[in-house]
């Protein structure tokens, strides 16, 4: 028998709340390739310290808190970028479907292509994906480079991808005051969003600065340095240009 | 079989022909699986009374928490004339009774002990009455006093060095739970009828120690029950005969609680399971017509004021062992009963919406008797409560219900005792954590350097070794349950001769249970360093006189609090250890012994006092209080510590086991409903992995600290907090406890 295959862990959360529906086991993968500036986990980009443990072994400590779960909770694998160790990724969540857990993938898919063999790769895992949650970072391709590292060409059409497909989404976007708060970016995030068909809900995080003590741990320098986060009101304006109220998709169950 | 026109609708026989009023309950009440939609706000009467009390509540923090107290009275059930919030409003208290004759004003209570009562009237700048100093002086003698006369040098040496701690040798015991219904349901003719039938029924007639002794307290039991009377009707009362309404009905049971609380200013005077009690006769009095539902609130809301009114005097030390000022007036909703009808009725809710009505408040100390079997609807409210007051506690009805009944209450935070059948003897609690360096010293105190424990050779090994470690822990914790049971034993026999619960007993079947509650304190501490010394390298740091003051951990050992078996597994056998030595030995009245991991706010002295542990925790910081995990030591958040403290038998802490959280709202769910919802699951799971005990607090970090700076600001003169078994209002917490709670705060990921 082959031997099973290792993921390596960067950490476990067993109370997430607002990662999906219900509560849920949170399985923080590692390793990202992207270099988001207001990232509040840069302790998951690097590959080098993490836990080794297979498919089962995460599975056999999730079920732990399966009486907490209701008829709605169950995992969320996220990172670092989850869609990094794919063939793990994939067994993990073929093998909690067969435990009959709800799963869900918080990824920034800037891996994404259909191209093979990513695609084939994807298509697999997505069979045993109940639920994503996305986020568009920025909606203007170039200033996305600016705020993570790459373009979003590819992450776009991955919404579209899931769209064709019909795969339940919901998007998470990160409000950074003077990088993505302007009304014309807004504007076209929203018509980007309600040109999709599978969002189920939508929500803006105000941008926090709790994550920066990490960057200095780590001896980085932390671009967004002086960037308050946004104020109420300009969270109640997004929420409105957004629509996010009327993404009520995943309250059915 | 009895027949009084007030019982007109109730059904059933076996309460009439006996005492029973459980199978009065069963009988009558009717399950409510609606949801809190029918509940009414406050009254004109109940917001006007709610402002002048906070204005006296105000008035007495700017006293350094005391309004005014007695000096020269002492309390009995009828050494007070009636007493009002305002007399110029008295028409508007629908629940009338104070324990003195002004609000809030502390009365004199020398029976436990005289130095007490005057320490506590001296610092607060009263003088007490020269008179009574000779009278508990020189002619009686007090529990105290007692005690303290019959001591060991032994007991005097490990109390003196805390490894025995917050003992009631200095205070009441508390803990008694009168079954204060009795006086709405029979009214007290009929009660003193059935104490003086036991009375002439104790004993065969030969007059044996015992049969002695329960004689005179029947005595006494029935002597209170006249005073009752008597107190009562000061307020123009008569409750000779059964309540004949609702309004009667929480009135009478009033009078009975304050009897208790004029009494005895034990560290614990609850109230009991009351509310499906009393929802009996509202419900009755709202079919008949007589009242609406908003009047209904309104008696609820009254005698809840009255309970958030009540007050004793204490001293600085007591205030640092129970800090914020507790009474622990702990009053239970829901539940289920044994034939598997829910018990939540329409008054278990109203009991939670005083919360709203009149803003969150930490006495009466709410709790909620709680398993998936309550109907959803009360599940989601009480969660609605929780998270907008941080006021509510739970406790697992499914492990409680198969041991107590369904008639239990709760005395103190987390001590079920069944109602009206049983009373406790409550026995504070013994530091295990402290034992452990006593295992290590041979005996000598860490701190003190005296010799309190047996002089076992000490560990002179520069690296512990788990074996010798866990022989050597063996043998002092046999030491220390010995004098521990023995200590307690003494505090007993002195409490029921010197300062015997007339009032409460005289509620109580004559024919009583006991239990012999014992406790445990610094437990996740003594789990932690075990695990050290097993799974990492402790090496030991002595002083100059070869006593081991500090330890050096290398590497990392699984801790308590991550649902890890390897931690967790040390903690029951920490627990069974503890209990079946405690077992061992004979205990007062032949009480049943139990022990509790609870430790109240408790833990910050109790920190003080012990010496740095081999888990890390150094010298003098606080102990985690309860069963919680140690401080930093969860890192897979809030589940995962919620299972390891799940994995103590509830069997083994039949007084309780306690645990505290807070989850910031954000880290809850997005939204008010989200939180709801989630909140309800994490309790169902928590429940139905069978552990005992949550207090739930739901607020983030920035509050706190905002509180401890500008407690001037108005929105924190109510702000309430669950510490480890009971609510306090935070700007009453000393300084190093609220640094404490802050530090333990919170469930709060990115």
């Amino acid at each position: 028998m082959a031997e099973a295959l290792k993921g390596k862990i960067h950490s476990l959360e067993t109370m997430g709340s607002v990662d999906g529906p219900g509560i849920r086991y949170l399985i923080f993968l590692k390793g990202c390739p992207m270099r988001c500036q207001y990232c509040h986990n840069p302790d998951t980009w690097a590959r080098d310290d993490y836990d080794i443990y297979t498919a089962d072994e995460l599975l056999d400590r999730a079920e732990r808190y399966r009486e907490y779960w209701g008829s709605e909770g169950g995992i969320t694998v996220s990172g670092g970028e989850p869609l990094v160790q794919m063939d793990f990724l994939t067994e993990l969540l073929r093998k909690a479907k067969e435990r009959g857990m709800n799963t869900t993938i918080d990824t920034a898919g800037s891996l994404f292509t259909r191209e093979e063999p990513f695609f084939g790769r994807f298509q697999e895992l997505m069979k045993y994906t109940d639920l994503l949650l996305l986020d568009i970072k920025h909606i203007d391709s170039e200033r996305h480079k600016i705020l993570t590292g790459r373009d979003n060409e590819n992450i776009l059409d991955l919404f579209r991808y899931l769209d064709e497909t019909g795969k339940p989404i919901w998007i998470r976007h990160v409000l950074v005051p003077g990088v993505n708060d302007a009304d014309e970016y807004l504007e076209r995030t929203d018509a980007f969003i309600r040109s999709l068909h599978n969002v189920k809900r939508v929500e803006i995080l105000p941008y926090h600065t709790l994550g920066t003590f990490k960057w200095k741990e780590l001896g980085l320098d932390y671009a967004l340095e002086g960037v308050e986060p946004p104020t109420k009101e300009l969270l109640a304006h997004a929420n409105e240009m957004l629509h996010t109220q009327e993404y009520k998709g995943y309250l059915e169950k | 079989m009895k027949q009084y026109e007030q019982w007109d609708g109730f059904k059933g026989r076996k309460w009439k022909e006996e005492v029973n009023v459980r199978d009065f309950i069963q009988n009558n009440y009717t399950p409510y699986y609606g949801d809190e939609s029918f509940l009414a706000g406050p009254t004109e009467a109940t917001d006007k009374l709610w402002g002048e009390l906070q204005s006296l509540q105000k008035q007495a923090r700017a006293k350094n928490g005391v309004l005014d107290m007695d000096t020269d009275i002492v309390s009995s059930i009828t050494s007070h004339g009636p007493g009002y919030i305002n007399e110029d409003m008295k028409e508007l208290e629908q629940i009338v009774g104070l324990q003195t004759d002004k609000p809030l004003k502390r009365a004199f209570m020398p029976f436990g002990g005289i130095r007490m009562a005057e320490q506590s009237c001296e610092t607060y700048g009263y003088t007490p009455s020269p008179e009574l100093h000779k009278i508990f002086t020189e002619y009686h003698t007090t529990h105290s006093d007692a005690v303290f006369s019959v001591y060991t040098p032994e007991i005097r040496l490990a109390r003196k060095n805390k490894i025995i701690t917050g003992l009631p040798d200095t205070y009441g015991r508390g803990r008694i739970v009168g079954d204060y219904r009795r006086v709405a349901l029979y009214g007290i003719d009929f009660l003193i009828e059935e104490k003086q039938a036991d009375f002439a029924n104790c004993g065969c007639g030969v007059m044996t120690d015992d049969v002695i002794r329960l004689r005179e307290e029947l005595a006494k039991q029935i002597k209170s029950l006249g005073e009752m009377k008597v107190m009562a009707q000061s307020y123009g009362y008569d409750i000779s005969q059964p309540a004949k309404t609702a309004k009667e009905a929480v009135q009478w049971l009033y009078f009975g609680y304050l009897a208790a609380i004029k009494t005895q200013n034990g560290a614990a005077m609850s109230v009991g399971r009351v509310s499906t009690f009393l929802d009996i006769y509202i419900q009755r009095d709202l079919d008949k017509g007589l009242i609406t539902e908003t009047e209904a609130q309104e008696l609820i809301d009254h005698f809840v004021m009255k309970l958030r009114m009540v007050k004793f005097a204490r001293i600085p030390s007591y205030n640092e062992l129970f800090s914020g000022d507790p009474v622990w007036a702990t009053l239970e909703v829901a539940g289920v009963g044994v034939d598997g009808r829910s018990m939540v009725t329409k008054n278990c809710f109203r009991f939670l919406h005083t919360l709203e009505n009149m803003g969150p408040a930490p006495e009466p100390n709410l709790t909620v008797l709680y398993t998936e079997a309550l109907p959803e609807t009360f599940r989601k409210y009480a969660a609605n409560v929780s998270i907008n007051t941080s006021s509510v506690q739970y406790e697992n009805d499914d492990v409680m219900r198969p041991v107590w009944g369904d008639d239990y209450s709760i005395c103190c935070c987390v001590s079920a005792t069944q109602t009206g059948k049983e009373m406790q003897f409550f026995g504070a609690r013994a530091n295990l954590a402290k034992c452990l360096l006593y295992a290590i010293n041979g005996g000598i105190d860490e701190k003190t350097k005296m010799q309190v424990g047996p002089k076992y050779r000490p560990i002179t090994a520069d690296v512990l070794d788990y074996d010798e470690v866990m022989e050597k822990y063996d043998d002092m914790m046999e030491w220390l349950a010995g004098l521990y049971v023995n200590t307690l034993n003494l505090i007993q026999y002195m409490h029921d001769k010197y300062y015997y619960e007339a009032a409460e007993m005289a509620l109580i079947d004559t024919d009583v249970r006991r239990t012999f509650a014992t406790g445990i304190a610094g437990f996740s501490h003594v789990v932690d360093s075990l695990s050290a010394i097993k799974y990492a390298k402790v090496s030991v740091v002595r002083d100059e006189d070869g006593v081991a003051v500090d330890y050096n951990i290398d590497g990392e050992f699984p801790r308590y609090g991550n649902d890890d078996d390897k931690a967790d597994e040390i903690a029951v056998w920490l627990l069974k250890t503890f209990i079946d030595k405690v077992k061992k030995h004979h205990t007062y009245r032949d009480s049943e012994p139990t022990t509790s991991i609870l430790t109240i706010t408790s833990n910050v002295v109790y920190g003080k006092a012990t010496g740095s542990l081999p888990d890390g925790r150094k010298a003098g910081e606080p102990l985690s209080p309860g069963a919680n995990p140690a401080y930093g030591a969860e890192k897979n958040g809030l589940l995962a510590s919620l299972n390891s403290v799940a994995k103590l038998p509830y069997e083994w802490a039949l007084d309780g086991i306690s645990n505290t959280q807070t989850m910031n709202p954000n880290a809850l769910g997005h939204d008010h409903d989200e939180r709801v919802k989630n909140l309800v699951m994490a309790m169902d799971g928590y429940f139905k992995k069978g552990a005992h005990h949550l207090n739930v607090n739901v607020f983030g970090t920035e509050k706190l600290i905002d509180c401890m700076n500008h407690p001037e600001k108005e929105e924190y003169a109510n702000f309430t907090i669950r510490v480890s078994g009971y609510a306090v209002k935070f700007i009453d917490l000393t300084k190093e406890q609220q640094l404490d709670v802050i530090a333990r705060t919170c469930h709060d990921r990115l």
